[in-house]
Parts: C-alpha cells; structure tokens; sequence
C-alpha cells in the first residue's frame, strides 16, 4: 500500500512505514486479523465490524478511496502468496469480499 | 513528466521477459468481463460472452488481451514519449469508443494482479509499485481525449 500509493501514509505520520518495519509488520497483522473476524462472520460483516466501522467514521476518518487501494494490495498479496490457490473465482469472490468490507468501514462516515 | 528509476525499469522488464503474453492478456481482460460486467458493453462484436467460461475461453477476448499486452511492451520502448507513442489508440479508444477512464484503471489493477499470481513470491512490493506506476502512465494518455491538450 506505501509503496504503490505513498499517498497513504499522510495517516501514520507516527509511523516507521519501511518495508519490513515492526510497526509495519504489527499493523497489517491487526488490519489482517480484522479481516480474519470478518471473514468468519461473512453472513453478518456488518456487526462483526461494528466498532471498527464507528473508529473509522468518527476517529480515523481515512479517506475512503484508501480502502480501494488497501482492498487492491491485498488481493496482489494473495495472489502472490498463494498463485495455485489464486484462482479467477478466488479472485473474484475476494474482490467482491473485500468491496463489502470497505462498504462497512465507511458506512457511517456520512 | 514522470520517470522510471534504474530499478523500477529493471523490475519491469525482468518480468515482462517472462511472461506469456497471450495467456498473462487473455486471462487479464477475461477477469475485468466476468468481475465487472458492465464492461462488457465495449465488446458487443466479440461473440459469446454469456458466461465465466464462455468469456474465458473466447478467442476473440484472448486476441484482445494480447493485443493491449503487446502494447505496453511498445509503450515501455517509448517511455519517455507515451502521449506520442499512444496518440493513435489515445484516439481510438476515447473519441471513436467512447471508453470509461475508471475501466482502463481497473484492467490496469487486474493485469497488475494476474501478474502477481503467475510470478508469485517474486512479485515483491517494489515490483507492484513499479508496475502500478506503469499501468497507470500507460492509462493515462488514454484518459485523455485527443482534443483537449
């Protein structure tokens, strides 16, 4: 995400952003994670989210095209970490995943 | 103007040598038909695109897909001129189809993505940033309608 769109990181300005940081590595396992809670509730996203969608909406305030770019890395990562399993329909079925997740995150914004 | 560092270039062409342009294509615009498709609208002559498999295994689709591929391999010899080097397809694609910019950008994120997926581990975060800087360069003269400079 801070590679390929640099513009992200104006929201860690607190942050060791270097590719491999610990604070990097600490993070993305929580953003991960999060996305783990989700996938377990996938019938019911919305209340699996629920606080991190008010966080979102009230604290962070990411804009929210960055869930795109964030949703966009995560499925190149996927793909990459896991090419056999990576198929069109696991892409698919992702792409739709993930476009829901950032739907729930940034349902309260306004 | 923006330019490609010594690595970006090198992280390009490493893995454009080693891909298969026909498949890596095909495959690319076969995905933007199936996940999005409204953007099918563009491809009315292409025959059966009724279906996941139908659009996947579509010859014409396959054709395409190799077709926009091979072009990026041009555009990267001419990548200090693309406004240039794309002048003629910049033409095509908005003046006479009347393509959407955002499907250019979401076929430039899938081509980005089916490349990680046949390179694996090797598709580092440098890489994808090179190459979405790429994607992106390559999209944008085609953004742009021909008669506003």
């Amino acid at each position: 995400l801070f590679s390929s769109y640099p513009q992200a990181k104006t929201y860690f300005p607190h942050f060791d952003l270097h590719t491999g940081s610990a604070q990097l590595r600490a993070h993305g396992s929580r953003v991960v994670a999060a996305v783990g809670d989700a996938v377990k509730s996938i019938d019911n996203v919305t209340s699996a989210l629920s606080k991190l969608s008010e966080l979102h909406a009230y604290v962070l305030r990411v804009d929210p095209v960055n869930f795109k770019f964030l949703s966009h890395c995560l499925l190149v990562t996927l793909a990459s970490h896991f090419p056999a399993d990576f198929t069109a329909d696991a892409h698919a079925a992702w792409d739709k995943f993930l476009s829901i997740v950032s739907g729930v995150l940034t349902e309260k914004y306004r | 103007m923006v330019h490609f560092t010594g690595e970006e270039k090198a992280a390009i062409t490493d893995l454009w040598g080693k891909m298969n342009m026909e498949e890596a294509g095909g495959e690319a615009l076969g995905r933007l038909l199936v996940f999005y498709p409204w953007t099918q609208r563009f491809f009315d002559s292409f025959g059966n695109l009724s279906s996941a498999s139908a659009i996947m295994g579509n010859p014409k689709v396959k054709a395409h897909g190799k077709k926009v591929l091979t072009s990026f391999g041009e555009a990267m010899k001419n990548s200090d001129n693309l406004k240039g080097a794309f002048a003629k397809l910049s033409e095509l694609h908005c003046d006479k189809l009347h393509g959407d910019p955002e499907n250019f950008r979401l076929l430039g994120d899938v081509i980005v993505i089916v490349l990680a997926t046949h390179s694996g581990r090797e598709f580092t975060p440098d890489m994808q940033a090179a190459w979405q800087k790429l994607v992106l360069l390559l999209v944008l003269p085609l953004l742009w309608p021909t008669n506003t400079t």
